[in-house]
């Protein structure tokens, strides 16, 4: 009797040992791991919007699983352990403050995939990847300078990193071109998720005399705001067009679908390799939503035609001649941003009021 | 009628009984809800508390996390139960194990890239020292105005927080990051890496300090005179005046033990498994240590027990979360029910139950 | 830099409305230390009424019926807190935090299918022509009706805690439970009515976030401010009206820093964030020094357990 049960845990032992071990008629393992909860309705929502892609693409060659709310630093390089150790073959972390973890359990499984969203620390089996959002503020930054009347435009900022300065650079310069009057009034919330104050901050802009208000954070209370003072909004991460049905404008949608299919359609194939994604409108990772029709016909046509110069590359969204806030020369006529100049962007261009808290 | 009786001395049997009890009662009404959740109950509750142990694939790596993952829950319960046992009310734990990581963390980027074997200790004394600093505020409003400890401690938290944004959005912000808010991260500035010191295991320093705390307070609380004026106060402040317990001194000692053992847990964590010091560097450490300091009824061993148990069930809600596809919602409500059912049982050791039947008079 | 670009009267009007989630929460909350117990779950309250009166108005098509279901469900999740400490004398501080943790859980769990969605509008009582008054008319007629019941409550407490029978045996019981037991007070019941109290309102106060500040329901809508709650009844030092000062006030921060920023006016945000809490301590000092008068406020027997002996 003893023995037999002894036998039995040993062939138990053995059975969850190969279940763990990746065999080819085993679905494909892939992980994700969140900041957020899934129900917040912004970034993380729309990266689990991108795993259910997954799902939905590639059927029963793979199995998707996630953790969600895991704080960045020790707890996330934990779940990554563990996430590697249970069989993961490809591993999406999707936050910022991931990167050092990602990097440090890469380096011990080096037979797992990782993918880092908009870090810049790879390694053989980490990929990064990030969206140029910038290109979708271009769009709707020229959307906006049309709409407003009183020629002020309200901006909730999140933090001042970057990515964000660089948004506000592409909606200014692009308002600023189609309506030289155009005054941005920027509000820093030092929040990614805080839908009261993010609300706090839209009614302020609009008693500040904005009538069209952009955000770079993730709540649609902006947009509710908008909807209820009767002034106009962009969706951002997601639609949010239940939100703002006649404040809404268009809309700057994070589409991680495409990419998270075909990355992982690469590892199914066995051509997954390193690499750096920075893709925007063209690639399909960023979206611009659909136009209102509150917008007149010929505004649309201009918008849709600088998405298009976008998407073809007549057009970068950084061209000459810029300055910088200071007056000092950045680019001149004709000369585009490179990259990395736009990776670490902690400036204003030239006609922006205000500066760049520290 | 059912009717309460206070035990004259809390029973041992019950002691040991009810956290047991807690638990059983947990996983019924957990395994309820899991049902609820469309998840197989026992599958659910199985890999919350099996999987980290015994789960042959994950129990290597998960069992040593067990102890990184409860150290500073541990490390901080101990130094708060003095305080607690003294009817001394630190509820800020929070802020100061925020203030250790800033103050020890400073110190150590001040003097980036320096390359010295002092640095890791001086690190984790300006660590310890911030912690304390941050503790002994409460105490001095007190004892001179007499401001009640609870609110002080609990407000100062907020302004730690605020002012770890600050640093790590401006004074300790890495210069080389990109631009992005955080520090540089300690793991990879040699001198100052609170590394692990078994390889693999992730066991740092810190663990082992917070073994050492709880055998230091153990015997405190034992063998030396403060332990024993420490008890006193908490069971009788009356007798403890006549005792000549000195009341400020006792202040000072219960809220700067508790603020330098949560800011050594602040600087182990950052210098550690964290690595870096940002906007969100704190995740509650703080506020879960208080809970821990009771469900273990501010014993030190007690302590350790509940420790455990609560960064058991982090780590196999973590599990079941990717094993199960269990929302991270479901694991915060059980929890929340396990604390409910062990604070709600205490009572046991202190009273017993009576049956009696009604007297006509 | 242009103090004058902000109109104060508009201000003051968002002020009001920024306050509403943590007044009802500090004012319930009030109501439950004047009775001389600490419940640190105002957090775990205010989720749980922010998405069960979420729910209940979307499904049921109406956002008055939402605001009673998030007072029940405050007040029911309170009961869980006042049973484990009244009658099972659990610790009143690690007991309100398990309640936080244990509110946050649920209402995700509740909330789940609910991310998205638009909630039914509340409605604005019409005063016609008084809102077209010039300042008055902003400052006085366009708000939410929970505001104008806010004022209500605010001053119904007041009365109640100052001048009613039952609200001197609370406030007994809150300053020595030993000595309001042997007087004949019911300190258990009184202590539990009081916790309903404030597990009502601190889900009314959830309620206002998810269906009128916001409006919206999204995990952790509350972000926070049931602490805020906490500190501003300190803050108060017990006493109503200083709770609506003091809600303007913590709200009002935010706010101003704000307003400062579109005009253009730099300040370190995480400095100025920091300043009510300091106040409140200061505050705090002020009144436990400034001899018994004032100190009188302050409930004794504040978070002490209660134990009637035989």
């Amino acid at each position: 009797m003893f023995k037999h049960r002894l036998l039995a845990a040993a062939a138990a032992v053995a059975g969850a040992v190969l279940a763990a071990a990746p065999g080819a008629a085993d679905p494909l393992k892939v992980g994700f791991i969140y900041v957020g909860p899934i129900g917040d309705f912004g970034w993380t929502y729309e990266h689990d919007q991108g795993r259910l892609a997954v799902e939905a693409a590639h059927g029963d060659k793979v199995e998707t699983t996630f953790v969600e709310n895991v704080p960045e630093g020790g707890d996330s390089e934990r779940v990554l352990t563990q996430m590697a150790l249970s069989g993961h073959d490809l591993i999406f972390t999707t936050s910022f403050g991931y990167m050092d973890p990602t990097i440090n359990v890469a380096a011990k499984f080096p037979d797992v995939k990782f993918e880092h969203a908009t870090g810049y620390k790879r390694a053989d089996n980490v990929s990064t990847y990030s969206a140029r959002f910038y290109e979708g503020r271009a769009v709707i930054g020229h959307i906006a300078g049309k709409m407003t009347k009183t020629n002020t435009i309200g901006y909730i900022a999140s933090y001042p990193i970057p990515e964000v300065i660089r948004g506000i650079n592409a909606a200014y310069i692009h308002a600023k071109k189609v309506n030289p009057d155009v005054n941005f009034k920027i509000v820093w919330v030092f929040t990614w998720f805080d839908p009261a104050k993010e609300a706090d901050a839209a009614t302020t802009l609009i008693e500040q005399g904005a009538d069209v208000i952009m955000q770079h954070t993730d709540s649609p209370a902006a947009m509710t705001i908008a909807e209820e003072k009767g002034v106009y909004a962009f969706g951002q991460a997601s639609d949010m067009k239940q939100f703002g049905p006649n404040a809404r404008l268009s809309s700057i949608i994070d589409d991680w679908a495409p990419y998270y299919v075909q990355r992982v359609a690469d590892v199914l194939d066995g051509s997954w390799e390193s690499i750096d994604t920075w893709h925007g409108i063209k690639e399909g990772m960023v979206e611009i939503g659909e136009f209102s029709d509150q917008i007149p016909a010929d505004i649309q046509a201009e918008a849709q035609a600088i998405s298009d110069a976008i998407v073809s590359g007549e057009y970068h969204t950084f061209t000459g001649p810029l300055n910088r806030q200071d007056g000092s020369p950045w680019l001149a006529e004709g000369e585009t941003a490179d990259d990395g100049t736009l990776l670490g962007m902690n400036f204003y261009v030239e006609g922006i009021e205000g500066s760049i808290p520290q | 009628m059912l009717r309460l009786e206070p035990r004259l001395e809390a029973s041992r049997t019950w002691a040991a009984l009810t956290p047991v009890m807690a638990v059983a009662a947990t996983m019924v009404a957990g395994a309820v809800m899991f049902a609820l959740l469309g998840k197989d109950p026992l599958v659910a509750i199985r890999t919350i508390f099996w999987a980290p142990l015994f789960d042959p694939a994950l129990a290597a790596y998960a069992r040593p996390q067990i102890l990184v993952k409860a150290a500073p829950l541990i490390l901080i319960a101990i130094g708060l139960s003095l305080g607690f046992r003294a009817n001394i009310w630190n509820i800020g734990a929070e802020g100061q194990y925020v203030m250790g990581a800033v103050a020890g963390g400073g110190a150590a980027l001040a003097f980036y890239p320096l390359d010295a074997w002092w640095l890791f200790p001086f690190m984790l004394f300006c660590g310890l020292l911030g912690g304390l600093l941050w503790g002994l505020i409460p105490a001095f409003l007190k004892v001179t105005f007499r401001a009640n400890e609870i609110l002080v401690s609990l407000m100062l938290v907020y302004v730690a927080e605020q002012y770890l944004a600050s640093v790590a959005l401006g004074l300790l912000r890495n210069p080389d990051g990109a631009g992005f808010p955080g520090s540089r991260n300690l793991q990879t500035y040699e001198s100052a890496h609170n590394a692990e010191l078994i390889a693999g295991t992730g066991i740092h320093l810190g663990v082992v300090t917070a073994a050492l705390a709880v055998v230091m307070v153990y015997a405190l609380l034992r063998m030396h005179r403060t332990g024993f004026e420490i008890k006193l106060s908490g069971q009788s402040p009356r007798a403890a005046r006549f005792a000549g317990v000195n009341q400020a001194v006792l202040t000072y000692f219960c809220l700067g033990t508790g603020g330098a053992f949560a800011g050594l847990a602040g600087i182990f964590e950052l210098s550690g498994p964290s690595g870096q010091l940002s906007i969100d560097f704190n995740v509650g450490y703080g506020f879960t240590a208080i809970i821990v300091a009771f469900l273990g009824r501010l014993h030190p061993f007690g302590i350790v027990f509940a420790g455990l148990l609560m960064a058991l069930t982090y780590i196999g809600g973590e599990m079941a979360q990717f094993m199960l596809n269990l929302p991270s919602a479901a694991i915060q409500a059980f929890q929340g029910m396990l604390l409910f059912f062990l604070l709600s049982m205490e009572f046991l050791t202190r009273y017993r139950i009576r049956i009696r039947r009604l007297e006509r008079n | 830099m242009d103090f004058g670009a902000i109109n104060p009267l508009t201000l003051i009007a968002t002020m009001i409305v920024a306050a509403m989630p943590v007044l009802f929460a500090a004012i319930g909350e009030l109501v439950v230390e004047k009775s001389g117990v600490l419940n640190l779950g105002v957090e775990g309250l205010m989720i749980i009424g922010a998405v069960s009166g979420f729910i209940v108005a979307v499904e049921s098509g109406s956002a008055v019926t939402g605001l009673f279901a998030s007072v029940f469900a405050g007040a029911a999740l309170a009961l869980i807190f006042g049973i484990l400490t009244q009658f099972f004398h659990s610790n009143q501080v690690a007991t309100g935090l398990a309640l936080t943790l244990f509110g946050l859980g649920l209402s995700a769990l509740l909330g789940q299918s609910y991310a998205g969605i638009k909630p039914p509008s509340f409605p604005y009582p019409d005063f016609g022509p008084l809102a077209d008054l010039p300042v008055l008319g902003l400052l006085l007629f366009r708000y939410d009706a929970l505001v104008y019941f806010s004022a209500v409550l605010v001053v119904a407490v007041w009365w109640f805690l100052g001048y009613s029978r039952a609200g001197l045996a609370l406030r007994a019981v809150g300053e020595n439970h030993d000595a309001a037991h042997s007087l004949g007070y019911k300190v258990v019941r009184t202590r539990i009515l009081a916790i309903l109290f404030g597990g009502a309102c601190g889900g009314l106060g959830g309620a206002y976030i998810a269906l009128i500040r916001v409006p919206q329901w999204t995990d952790g809508v509350t972000a926070g401010a049931g602490w805020i709650a906490l500190a501003l009844v300190v803050f108060s030092s017990w006493r109503p009206f200083r709770v609506v000062l003091g809600a303007c006030l913590f709200g009002g921060v935010t706010l101003l820093q704000l307003n400062f920023q579109a005009v253009g006016i730099e300040i370190n945000a995480a400095y100025l964030s920091m300043a009510p809490y300091l106040v409140t301590i200061l505050a705090l000092v002020a009144i436990s020094g400034s001899g018994r008068r004032a100190a009188l406020d302050a409930p004794d027997s504040l978070g002490k357990p209660f134990r009637a002996s035989a």
